[in-house]
């Protein structure tokens, strides 16, 4: 689990948030800059942020950006503007899950952090799929197996997917040619063969055969988990 | 679709730390070309392309039309197992458009696609693999001929740790790069390797044969060995083919089988044949594109000669392999004639419009020809209807520039250019004065 511990910017927050913060229970630490809370990170990451946007918008976006380059989940990211800055919101919905207007109302900022923090909670773990040593990381498209990154072409990587996905079922070529490339693609049957065939020799000698050929109906990934 | 494959693009680009990316395209004569961007380039090359020069690249672009535009194919994507570990570079093959987002004329790439857009408006798809030779030699030195590896006089290490060696790396390559191997071996001649890949669509084929004479190049010359793709490089030895096996598919299955016909043939695959036959004279500048082409299509050397049609006859153009287990997925036809050094995009192109140009007219298929053509009199041969394919670079050139065929599938700007391109290679070679001809006549004349 976490250190619970919140990244709180500027290095020197308005009072008002560091009172509500401290009223509210929080563990948090102040930084000034997006250099200075990258080398912070604990390395569980942080709980959640609050990036204070009302004196330097330019410096908080840093901010906010330096917190989501991680490969890890995001840690929640609530952001304080005021309402001349509404529009700067625009196009940067990547950047913050929730924000609230300053002047802000110590209820209403408790009420928000908490919300994002539970909500968040549940979801904290990267999207990951994993089938035994093979692991998909679903957020950042990235195969592997053995802890040994897999370089896949897209279509290699999303027919990989929709398999670990579906362990242990069945799948005919015309079914995982209308699933996996979702149109009538020119190549047909043989299309899903020759991707297969390129899994297998990517996965190893070791792995090639968690995809397994039922013989005249098509193929398999794995076991199915339950039974 | 599209946007969620970019969006992998960038990802990977990001996760992996990739340092480079190379845009790779094709110039006319099958030379492949490569320009890199940085990470930073990357989003905006996906959307927008990349601006530059054509007039810089062989059969591009004339002078006053010189800038066109690169669009990576963000499903050809792939990191390069060769580079940097700690700097890592990907690789992504590009169509080559006009400032106005037309497709560019000059782009060999592009020619395929319209090609291949033409069988998919009939509801086929063109799946390719190619059995592919080549010769390792001694790093050459000018004006000597090549050094074989296989004699220890010549290379002090023993055949089969150097070659032996290579070919295991340059698959271990080549599947890691998506390109699946199905066999390799040592061919017949000293020095000379086999390496047939499994089938494709024809565009992720050419794709892949372009990658592929990279691979065993980088792979060879790491090791200080020179690989060459040249079709005839030793008199009086086999020279190197790009044997190809083909067929079309259509929604139930192989277009080319049928349970019926003694040899499992259907109808479209012999008035497929039929076309490649009938027009295999016109496209062979294009499949065969050197001077030093010709020399390997020679009697005696399973070369092909001549334009005919068997079952199990090598000597023939086109061979009807026997299918493993009689499976129908297996039915194909095999074109001999090709070889490593063509343009693998144009080469396809003309190989399918000659194809689909017997099963569009209902050209009838001639006998086959199952006898030993090699040891036949032209008499004879002229009695069966059998001719020769084209015996020189000119002959072929020839053919070629009367072929409505060829003109319509290349376009109007490559096969003007590549006329001309090859006349001028002819026209430097005619004026040569040969070894042969020394020692033939100077004394004796």
């Amino acid at each position: 689990m976490t250190s619970d511990l919140i990244a709180v910017f500027p290095e020197s927050p308005p009072p008002e948030l560091v009172r509500t913060l401290d009223l509210a229970g929080y563990r948090w630490k102040s930084f000034a800059s997006a250099d200075d809370v990258t080398k912070a990170e604990p390395s569980d990451g942080w709980t959640g942020a609050i990036v204070c946007a009302d004196h330097d918008i330019d410096a908080a976006w840093n901010f906010c950006r330096a917190l989501r380059k991680r490969d890890a989940a995001n840690a929640p990211l609530l952001l304080l503007v005021s309402g001349a800055q509404l529009d700067d919101l625009t196009l940067r919905d990547e950047l913050f899950d929730d924000f609230c207007l300053v002047p802000f109302h110590p209820r209403e900022l408790e009420a928000r952090l908490r919300h994002l923090l539970s909500y968040t909670q549940s979801a904290l773990r990267p999207d990951v799929d994993d089938y035994g040593q093979l692991v998909l990381n679903l957020e950042t498209y990235q195969a592997s197996v053995d802890g040994r990154p897999l370089d896949l072409t897209y279509m290699e990587y999303e027919l990989l997917k929709f398999l670990v996905q579906n362990p242990g079922k069945v799948f005919s070529r015309e079914m995982l040619l209308s699933r996996v490339w979702g149109y009538e693609y020119y190549g047909g049957a043989r299309t899903v063969d020759v991707h297969i065939r390129r899994l297998r020799a990517k996965l190893g000698e070791e792995h090639a055969n968690l995809i397994q050929t039922v013989r005249s109906v098509g193929y398999r990934f794995g076991q199915s988990r339950w039974s | 679709m599209l946007e969620q494959q970019r969006d992998y693009v960038l990802r990977t680009v990001e996760e992996r730390g990739v340092r480079l990316i190379r845009l790779w395209f094709t110039d006319v004569l099958g030379n492949l070309k490569s320009f890199a961007i940085s990470p930073a380039e990357l989003e905006n090359a996906l959307e927008d392309g990349m601006t530059f020069d054509g007039s810089s690249i062989d059969g591009f672009s004339r002078i006053q039309e010189s800038d066109v535009l690169a669009i990576p194919d963000a499903n050809t994507f792939v990191t390069l197992p060769w580079a940097d570990a700690k700097a890592p570079e990907a690789r992504v093959f590009c169509d080559i458009h006009h400032l106005d987002g037309s497709p560019f004329g000059g782009d060999p790439r592009q020619v395929l696609r319209r090609n291949l857009q033409r069988a998919h408006a009939m509801g086929l798809d063109f799946l390719i693999a190619p059995d592919i030779e080549f010769f390792y030699f001694a790093p050459p030195e000018p004006g000597q001929p090549p050094r074989v590896l296989d004699e220890a006089s010549f290379f002090d290490l023993t055949t089969t740790d150097v070659t032996g060696s290579l070919r295991k790396e340059t698959i271990r390559t080549l599947e890691t790069m998506s390109i699946p191997v199905e066999y390799s071996f040592h061919e017949d001649a000293p020095s000379q390797h086999e390496i047939d890949l499994r089938h494709t669509d024809a565009l992720t084929m050419a794709d892949s044969v372009m990658t592929f004479r990279l691979v065993v190049k980088e792979v060879a010359a790491a090791q200080g060995v020179h690989a060459t793709f040249m079709p005839k490089p030793l008199e009086g030895v086999q020279g190197s083919g790009m044997h190809l096996h083909m067929s079309l598919s259509n929604a139930d299955g192989n277009a080319f089988y049928s349970a019926d016909d003694p040899y499992n043939l259907s109808e479209t695959a012999k008035r497929f044949m039929a076309g490649l036959l009938f027009h295999a004279s016109e496209i062979t500048a294009i499949t065969n594109q050197t001077v030093n082409s010709y020399k390997r299509l020679v009697p005696g050397f399973e070369a092909p000669v001549h334009v005919s049609w068997a079952r199990n006859n090598r000597s023939g153009l086109i061979r009807v392999p026997v299918p493993k287990r009689a499976n129908p997925l297996a039915t194909r036809i095999e074109y001999r004639s090709p070889d490593p050094a063509c343009n693998p995009y144009l080469a396809f192109s003309v190989i399918l419009a000659a194809g689909l140009r017997g099963i569009e007219q209902g050209y009838e298929l001639p006998a086959e020809a199952d006898s030993n053509l090699f040891e036949m009199g032209d008499d004879a041969l002229g009695k069966l209807g059998i001719e020769q394919l084209p015996q020189s670079l000119a002959d072929a050139l020839r053919v070629m520039e009367t072929s409505s065929l060829v003109y319509e599938t290349l376009g109007e700007h490559i096969f003007e250019w590549f006329l001309r391109n090859k006349r001028s290679e002819w026209r430097g070679y005619k004026t040569q004065v040969t070894p042969f001809e020394l020692q033939r006549y100077l004394r004796s004349t």
